[in-house]
Formats: structure tokens, C-alpha cells, sequence
């Protein structure tokens, strides 16, 4: 899943401090996993931007509402005649929902109310992990099943680099290093060949590098 | 003989069977060049060749090919260091044609600290390339006479290409076949990481020579001599990858207030000692940092000198 957290209410309040009729938009897709961006969440967040506009003396209008997601066209719809009773929305979904709500209601003022992370899971309940860097051209099955390009903090092709110690990176303690990871899985496979196989330079066309992407499936296109 | 790879000095003093001793040189954080040449100065003659590093630890100084140049001006032969992180493939290559166009003929592939560690941490890293896909990048324009994009190069950069390795770096039963791997991807010499850890390196020296990576590359054993024992505490806890073994810092603590820094030394020499009669070992690199001053008389202690003219 995409996984985000949640911004300061502080900081919120900062962004929209000149509206007095605030939206907070929630969606019921990645970011109510990761618990940040979902109908409680949004009824916290409304509750506090409540709270805080009441405090500085403003008389405010603010409401609450989730979709199913918002990273799709047609749930988007579903608050074309809400949207104009206020004067800003807060999307609290991952950085795709805002851009979409500011792409199909260019007069509405949208603010991002969280910060978007990474692709990754939970490892522990209220600990996520980042797994995936979205590269385009997936080849973890070389890896032992380990991204080593979203999960080595220099995505080395032909690691592990001289600052492995004990399992972590050299970055910081709290951060393993997959090579270690891959390097260990791989031997204990008794796959030290594979290990030793030169992986060339990476293609990154597929990745951020070569530019915004956009897929298009033909079979799929009406 | 064939012909040299690059005709570069520390080349030609390891294709002749001399125990070859390189030392290293950190460019300045701005651009006293005076500063630079009076630390080259010490070197010369002590050493064959001076590791030129690449914004180590991820601190911005003078560019590793700025200063190369100038070392090169002091009549010292440069070893220009690269490393991944701040260039991507294009600038990588761009460079390396520039260093060999204005006359630098060894370069020492890397990745590089990560910018964490540095005095940016804010910067984003590049790393579209790693040191093992550098290295082969190194050689296939020096052999084949080809970019990374297979197109020919006019006039290929001829490179006597060098690479690191740390013994001690984990997983350690990994670290040798990392070696063979960076040895098969086109390396002509490797420099270790400092060791301090002798046995450790002695069982890594062993594994090197029954597998005949010796006979592929040459290697140097690296050596930085402690200056205190807050300097060794520090490289034993705060220095990933390094091996520092408590009696080394006793041994450092035993001699006394004042006198930890002759016992560094006099620790660096033994290493050399024995480093100049371990199978497998080619040579000694010398990492003093800022202690320039004090190579003339280490190098004389370890007897190193003079160094071969070839």
C-alpha cells in the first residue's frame, strides 16, 4: 500500500487559517490502512480544525466526508455538490487525492493533509516499512525476493557496500541492510552464483527518470 | 612484458614486483591550494602514487580531479577518486575523459559514504550507477573503447582502475567473493580498508590466496595509524565497517599520556613489516589523514625508501 502520515494539526491550521468553511476529505483506500487517512481520521481532523478555528474566534463550517477512493475519476464525482459549500478542502489520501479533486474542481482550494511516504506494509502493528521504489522493471527474484533498489539506501545492483556491520546500514542503526539480507538468504540457497553474477547498470527509463509515466493497457482502454 | 594498461607509475611499480606504497592526499574544504601543496610536498618521494579523495564522507571540498591536477603539478602521480554518489553515468564518464585527457592515469572506483554522514544531508544522492558497475564502466572504455551506451569513443581513456574492499565489513564470509567479483568486473588493484584487526585479516588473506585472487590483482593493504586512543575508540564505535580490536586500544591506553600517537606509528610499521611478507599482499596504502607530515618518517621506519624510479 501507499503509506502516509499524518501532518502537524498545527501545520494545518496554518494552511488554511483564511477559510472559515473547511472540507476534510477522507479515502477509504491505502491511507485508511495505515490509519491516516480514513473516516475516523477525518472526523479527528475535522474535530481539531474545529477546535482550533473556535479557539482563535472565527465562527466555522467544518465537515467530513470519505470516499471510496481518490485516486478514481468516478468517486471523485460523488462531492461535486458539496465541494462548493466550502471554501477549502483538506485531502487527507495520499498525494494522488488531492491532485485529482484539484484537476476536476479547478475553483476549489485543496490542501495536502498528510505526507505521503512509500510503497511498503506493516511489519508491526503502527510500523511500516518501505518496500517497493516503483522503478518500472521489477527484479527481485534475482534478490532473493529483497528490493535492494528501494531497500539499500544507495540501491546497489552489486552490493553489499563496506559499510555493513551487524546486520544495519551504515546510515543508521535502525536500518537493515537488505544486502546483508540478500547475501545470507542467497548462501544459505547455496546460490552463491547468482551472488556473483554482474548486474550491469540499471535501465531507469521505467523509473522516475524518464520522466512522469503514464500507463496505458490497450485492452483496457474503452 | 605486454603492454601497460595505463603506463601509470603505481602500475609500472607492481608490474615490476616492488612492494609498492601509496599514501593519500584529502582535498581542502575551499580552494587553499597553498594548504594542498605543502601537504603533497610531504609525500613526495615517500610514496608511488597519492589517493586523491572524492568529498569523503560525504563532505563537500575541492573536486578529487581539481586536486589530482594540482598534485600532479608538485610531481606526485595521483590516484583521482570517483565515487557514485554525487554523478550520474553521464558525469561519470565525462569526468573520466577529462582526468585522462589532462593526464591522470589511475582511478580508484567507489560508491561512497552515504550523504547522511556529510555536512549536506539534505542533498539527494544519485548512485544511478555502483562501484562494481563503475569499475566495469572503467574498463570497458579503456579495452573496448566504449561507453555505457555501446556507442565508440574517440580515443578511449586508458586507466589503471583500482578498487576498495573492506575485509571486515559484514557478511564476512561474502567479503572474498565480493573481491573475486570486483576483480572479474575489470579492478587491476584493490586498497583495503584500514586494518586493525590482523588475524581477522590474516583468515581473509588466507581464503584471497587459496583462490588465487592474488594472482588477478594486486592488493594493498591498508593502514591508518592511530593518532589517540579517542581517535581508535572513535574508529571502533563510530566507523561502520571498521574492526578495532580492544588490545589494540590497550595497547594504545598502556603506553602512557603523550606517547599514544609513536605507539600508532610504531603499530602502522609493524603492519608493514608484515604486510611486505604476507603472501598475496602487493603493497601498502598509507591513509594518514592530515598527518601528511608524518609519511616521510613513517615510510622511513617501515623501510619503504626510496621508492623505486621506473
Amino acid at each position: 500500500m501507499i503509506v502516509a502520515e499524518p501532518k502537524p494539526v498545527r501545520e494545518i491550521v496554518e494552511m488554511v487559517k483564511d477559510f472559515d468553511r473547511i472540507l476534510v476529505l477522507g479515502c477509504k483506500g491505502c491511507v485508511t490502512v495505515c490509519n491516516v487517512g480514513g473516516s475516523k481520521e477525518a472526523g479527528i481532523l475535522a474535530s481539531a480544525l474545529r477546535i482550533a478555528k473556535r479557539r482563535s474566534g472565527a465562527s466555522v463550517k467544518v465537515g467530513e466526508h470519505t470516499l471510496e477512493r481518490q485516486c478514481d475519476p468516478e468517486y471523485i464525482e460523488e462531492v461535486k455538490d458539496m465541494i462548493h459549500d466550502y471554501d477549502a478542502v483538506v485531502s487527507i489520501a495520499c498525494g494522488v487525492g488531492p491532485q485529482f479533486l484539484a484537476e476536476r474542481y479547478p475553483a476549489a482550494r485543496i490542501f495536502p493533509g498528510v505526507n505521503t511516504q512509500f510503497m511498503g506494509g506493516a511489519i508491526e502493528h503502527g510500523i511500516w516499512s518501505e518496500r517497493c521504489a516503483g522503478c518500472g522493471t521489477c527484479v527481485i527474484h534475482f534478490f532473493g525476493g529483497l528490493c535492494p533498489i528501494a531497500r539499500c539506501s544507495k540501491s546497489l545492483l552489486n552490493g553489499p557496500c563496506g559499510g555493513s556491520a551487524h546486520g544495519k546500514c551504515e546510515i543508521s542503526k535502525d536500518v537493515d541492510c537488505v544486502w546483508d539480507m540478500i547475501v545470507r538468504k542467497l548462501m544459505e540457497q547455496d546460490r552463491l552464483d547468482d551472488l556473483l553474477q554482474f548486474k550491469p547498470p540499471k535501465n531507469w527509463t521505467t523509473a522516475r527518470d524518464g520522466g512522469p509515466r503514464k500507463l496505458v493497457r490497450e485492452e483496457l482502454v474503452r | 612484458m605486454s603492454e601497460y594498461k595505463s603506463g601509470s607509475n603505481l602500475e609500472k611499480v607492481l608490474r615490476a614486483g616492488q612492494f609498492a606504497f601509496t599514501g593519500e592526499c584529502g582535498p581542502p574544504q575551499g580552494a587553499n591550494v597553498e594548504h594542498l601543496r605543502e601537504k603533497a610536498r610531504h609525500l613526495k618521494g615517500c610514496v608511488d602514487a597519492v589517493n586523491v579523495t572524492d568529498n569523503q564522507t560525504a563532505v563537500v571540498r575541492m573536486s578529487s580531479w581539481a586536486a589530482s591536477l594540482i598534485l600532479k603539478e608538485e610531481g606526485l602521480e595521483p590516484n583521482f577518486q570517483m565515487v557514485c554518489r554525487d554523478r550520474n553515468r553521464l558525469a561519470i564518464q565525462s569526468d573520466i575523459l577529462g582526468v585522462y585527457s589532462l593526464g591522470i592515469r589511475n582511478m580508484l572506483c567507489l560508491s561512497g559514504d552515504h550523504q547522511r554522514f556529510g555536512n549536506h544531508p539534505e542533498a539527494k544522492n544519485v548512485f544511478d550507477i555502483d562501484s562494481m558497475q563503475l569499475i566495469h564502466a572503467v574498463k570497458t572504455m579503456r579495452d573496448d573503447g566504449k561507453f555505457l551506451s555501446g556507442q565508440e569513443i574517440d580515443t578511449p581513456p586508458k586507466l589503471f582502475i583500482g578498487a576498495a574492499c573492506n575485509p571486515f565489513a559484514e557478511p564476512f564470509e561474502f567479503r572474498v567473493h565480493r573481491l573475486a567479483k570486483k576483480i572479474a568486473a575489470g579492478a587491476d588493484f584493490v586498497q583495503t580498508q584500514c586494518i586493525y584487526n590482523m588475524d581477522r585479516f590474516r583468515q581473509f588473506m588466507k581464503r584471497v590466496v587459496d583462490m588465487g585472487l592474488h594472482e588477478k590483482c594486486y592488493i594493498l593493504a591498508g593502514i591508518t595509524p592511530m593518532k589517540s586512543v579517542g581517535m581508535a575508540r572513535y574508529m571502533a564505535n563510530q566507523v561502520p565497517g571498521m574492526d578495532v580490536p580492544q588490545s589494540l586500544i590497550k595497547r594504545l591506553q598502556g603506553v602512557g599520556k603523550g606517547k599514544a600517537a609513536e605507539e600508532g606509528i610504531k603499530f602502522a610499521v609493524e603492519q608493514v613489516q608484515e604486510f611486505k611478507e604476507m603472501e598475496g599482499i602487493a603493497g601498502v596504502h598509507l591513509m594518514a589523514i592530515e598527518w601528511e607530515h608524518r609519511v616521510p618518517e613513517i615510510s622511513q621506519l617501515a623501510g619503504v625508501l626510496p621508492r623505486p624510479q621506473l
